[in-house]
């Protein structure tokens, strides 16, 4: 059964599913992109707690985890600033970043 | 036993603390209405989980999640805020689909949770490792260029990439 115990694998690998959950209902409730933008890092960020939790319980023997961490983090960012380019340009087109209000491409 | 016995009832405020901060972060990330708050909801998640990996051992990595979330991240978007006028603004749905659609947010998020952790505590996980002696700074930087090499390269012409792209996706109709 489940502990709250820093060296136990479970404690992590549950907080990792609150963060994802946190991510997805973060996705579909805001409005605006910067905020669905906020999600999707939590999302993220559970990713790589997950990883560095299995590296270090399930598979100490080499770092792999940590650097598929690092290589999450390095998208992580990347996204975040061609993200928040097109969050600018859209600002300057259309006065709003809502998402509900940006609907050209709408069918 | 160690010879301060307290020093383990310490790490263990310590763990409960990066657990209280992630936790709580995210909350306030994903639901709170104005976005500055949210973004200083992501700080204090992204501080939370710098202290878990401590306690994962990867020391690095800690330090690694405050300088790019926190210190990049998080500044990048308090920029965008400034620069665009992200707050939601109220009234414009009307309540019974606000409610509607929080309903629905609601029921995919408790949904993920209870899946992902009934996979969790149903699984029956081998008895984790206690020699960890591995994961330290060198042995990251051996792995990137050596066994990660390639994926190395990659990453830097994407961060080169995302760099330029920004740049032109923002510049573009500046004269309007």
């Amino acid at each position: 059964m489940m502990t709250f115990d820093y060296d136990k694998p479970e404690v992590y690998l549950v907080l990792t599913a609150f963060l994802l959950a946190a991510g997805v209902y973060g996705m579909v409730r805001r409005r605006t992109f910067i905020g669905i933008l906020i999600a999707g890092e939590l999302v993220f960020s559970a990713a790589a707690l997950n990883f560095v939790t299995m590296n270090r319980f399930f598979a100490a023997d080499d770092a792999n985890g940590q650097v598929a961490v690092l290589f999450i983090m390095a998208l992580a960012a990347a996204e975040i600033a061609i993200a928040l380019g097109i969050c600018i340009g859209v600002y300057r087109h259309y006065k709003t970043i809502g998402s509900k209000d940006v609907t050209e491409l709408r069918g | 036993m160690s010879a301060f016995p307290a020093v383990e009832h310490l790490v263990r405020v310590v763990f409960a603390l990066a657990v209280l901060a992630t936790v709580w972060g995210a909350v306030v990330a994903v639901s709170s209405r104005r976005v500055i708050r949210s973004v200083a909801g992501l700080a204090l998640c992204s501080i939370g989980l710098a202290g878990l990996y401590y306690l994962l051992h990867a020391p690095f990595l800690a330090l690694m999640e405050i300088l790019i979330y926190v210190g990049a991240v998080c500044v990048t978007i308090v920029f965008a805020v400034m620069l665009a006028e992200p707050d939601e603004t109220p009234g414009r749905e009307s309540r019974s689909a606000a409610r509607c659609w929080g309903g629905i947010a609601l029921a995919c998020g408790i949904a993920v949770f209870c899946g992902v952790c009934r996979l969790v505590l149903m699984h029956p996980w081998q008895k984790p490792q206690t020699d960890f002696p591995h994961g330290t700074v060198s042995e990251i930087g051996t792995a990137f260029l050596t066994t990660h090499a390639f994926a190395f390269e990659l990453i830097s012409v994407l961060l080169v990439v995302a760099i330029l792209g920004a740049l032109v996706v923002a510049r573009l109709g500046r004269g309007r």
